[in-house]
């Protein structure tokens, strides 16, 4: 028996949110006695990929195929699933990432597994497979059993703390047993952009509202997201005016985050913005009216005019990271 | 081309969550249901595609006849026909094998879901349609042209884009930014009361797991409030006292 993490990679390198499964899985491992596996998917070297065992893995895993240099759904899917089988594997971890979602539910139909995404708690194996997840974009948590035999989990990046120790484990490189029929969707281009930190990891986040009037003015923001190496969002009649990408959308009907600090700048906090962000460990609100529901769900909050008061906290933010340089 | 959209009925965006019954159960009471966001920009997306070349869209969605509202206006926004499986959709495992037992026999050329359900968020319905129905699928979906057979789309990936091509069948997940919704006008509802809305009883697969009780977040302390003369105390707060830069 064995805990499967699937150690997703990007170019050749292992994200936070890996790292954070990985020691994830080595946890409900030790709790249940058995071994960790990861599985590295697309050509990782193997120094690189032996840093997954001081995270926890027992056993590594290495899939290399040039084929799976690049993401393809389907194939990824089958061939975590084949090494889940060959495994015996009880539990299967993924990072809740775009590609985990894309990846987790595949793998749970080829073995017929329950799956519960968006996890935030260590399985409860007191009585069942009880497990703790978001609902409502972070509105509630609802606790869900799990009643098949295997279960997927896909847990929520920047939840689990990782450890780092001295373990060493082996490196076993495998043949996933692909064909071509396992690869229908061809990439044709994947574009990111360089330098910025992705929103669904940062743990830090800048964010602007309609109260910033324009995009000409998200200097504002992206001067103080630059100078505490933060990720910058926005709120959705932001994008939707085409202010800023949709990507940045965040929300109930955008992208749910959770990093350990949110500051939002002129945003109002309506119930669907909230939504997606009270999650956060610590929330700072910038707001002109005192009467601005986000305040209610701030930890931190200024009454002042965006654009007097900015520039000011800038300005510290960029003497602080000066003293730590 | 014959498309199937996924359609989950949800309680609106602005709805306060609450629940009874000792947490175990989510307080319907006063809620207003919709169509999910994700949905609809899949079914407008379908209506599109069909009106470029000829088709049919037929709206499924998994749930008991209280969800029949949500059904009619995905009709009344353009659908062809609809289809519902009599069952409580507590478990995505579950719907996915009702939806795939009824598209097995349908011969569809694209499937389009939501990327996930704003109440349950698991976001794993397409790619369990896509196992169980032996397609590829494509997650977080935010463009999608179809030529001679072929799907080109455009999806999100951490921190960036990805641009891919897939022959059909498909099942593909619609992110924002696919489309804008369409309202449905005076004509669309008139019509979707005489359309075709199927109602099928569940096969009968079992669910794989159940929701034992909620819990609602901890409430907040208070705000502490920075006088705006000296926002610059807001970083060393962060620094000093919440630790977190
Ligand atoms: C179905 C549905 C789904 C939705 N989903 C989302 C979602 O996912 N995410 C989301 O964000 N919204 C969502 N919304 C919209 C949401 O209801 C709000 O309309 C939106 O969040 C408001 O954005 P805002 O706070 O930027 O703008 P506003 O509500 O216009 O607020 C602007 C704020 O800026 C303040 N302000 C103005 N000038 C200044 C200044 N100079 N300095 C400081 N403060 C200033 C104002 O006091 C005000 O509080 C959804 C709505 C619906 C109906």
């Amino acid at each position: 028996m064995s805990i499967i993490v699937f150690a997703e990679s990007t170019d050749g390198n292992f994200k936070k949110s890996t790292l954070e499964a990985v020691a994830y899985a080595a946890e409900v491992a030790k709790n249940t006695s058995t071994n960790c596996v990861a599985v590295s998917i697309g050509n990782v070297d193997d120094s690189k990929a032996s840093e997954l065992a001081k995270f926890g893995a027992d056993k590594i895993v290495s899939i290399k195929n040039d084929k799976l240099i690049g993401f393809v759904a389907e194939a990824y899917a089958k061939a975590l699933a084949n090494i889940a089988s060959q495994e015996n594997a009880t539990v299967i971890v993924v990072s809740n990432t775009y590609s985990g979602k894309a990846i987790a539910p595949r793998v749970a139909a080829k073995l017929k597994a329950g799956i519960v995404s968006g996890v935030i708690s260590y399985p409860d194996t007191s009585n069942g497979f009880k497990i703790r997840k978001t609902v409502f974009s972070g509105k509630a948590f609802a606790d869900v059993n799990i009643t098949t035999a295997a279960k997927v989990l896909a847990i929520t990046p920047n939840t689990f703390n990782t450890i780092e120790n001295n373990k060493t484990a082996n490196i076993i490189s495998v043949d996933a047993g692909l064909t071509d029929s396992d690869f229908i969707t061809h990439s044709v281009e994947i574009s990111r952009a360089s330098g910025k930190i992705p929103l669904t990891e940062a743990e830090i986040v800048v964010s602007g509202g309609r109260g910033l009037k324009g995009p000409e003015n998200w200097g504002l923001i992206e001067n103080l997201a630059e100078a505490l190496g933060a990720a910058t969002a926005c709120s959705k009649p932001v994008s939707d005016m085409h202010w800023r990408p949709h990507s940045e959308h965040v929300g109930q009907t955008g992208i749910t985050i959770k990093p350990n600090l949110y500051i939002a700048v002129g945003i109002s906090g309506a119930i669907q913005h909230l939504a997606g962000v009270s999650s956060s460990k610590v929330i700072v609100a910038i707001n002109k009216d005192p009467e601005a529901p986000f305040f209610k769900a701030a930890d931190y909050g200024i009454v002042g005019d965006a654009f007097e008061v900015m520039p000011k906290i800038i300005e510290a933010a960029k003497k602080l990271k000066a003293q730590h340089a | 081309m014959k498309i199937l959209v996924c359609i989950s009925n949800v309680p609106d965006t602005t709805t306060k969550v609450t629940f009874t019954d000792n947490n175990t159960k989510f307080n319907t009471v006063g809620v207003q249901y919709i169509i999910n966001p994700y949905d609809e920009l899949a079914l407008t997306r379908a209506l599109e595609i069909t009106e470029k070349q000829t088709g049919t869209v037929t709206a499924i969605n998994v749930g008991l006849a209280d969800a029949e509202p949500s059904i009619r206006k995905a009709l009344a926004i353009g659908a062809t026909d609809a289809v519902r499986i009599n069952a409580d959709p507590t478990d995505a495992y579950f719907v996915a094998e009702q939806v795939a037992a009824y598209a097995k026999a349908e011969n569809f050329d694209l499937i389009l879901t939501g990327r996930e359900s704003i109440d349950y968020n698991g976001g794993q319905v397409a790619g369990l349609l896509g196992e169980m129905l032996n397609f590829p699928s494509v997650n977080v979906v935010t463009a999608i042209e179809i030529e001679n057979g072929i799907a080109t789309m455009e999806r999100d990936i951490d921190g960036g884009k990805e641009k891919l091509t897939c022959k059909l069948p498909l099942v593909a997940s619609a992110q924002k930014e696919l489309t804008e919704p369409r309202i449905p006008n005076m004509r669309g509802i008139m019509a979707a009361r005489t359309k075709p809305l199927k109602v099928v009883e569940p096969n009968g697969a079992e669910k794989t797991s159940a929701t034992i009780s909620f819990d609602m977040p901890p409430a907040k302390g208070l705000c502490k409030m920075i006088a705006p003369e000296n926002a610059e105390q807001l970083i060393d707060l962060l620094h000093n006292e919440a630790k977190i830069i």
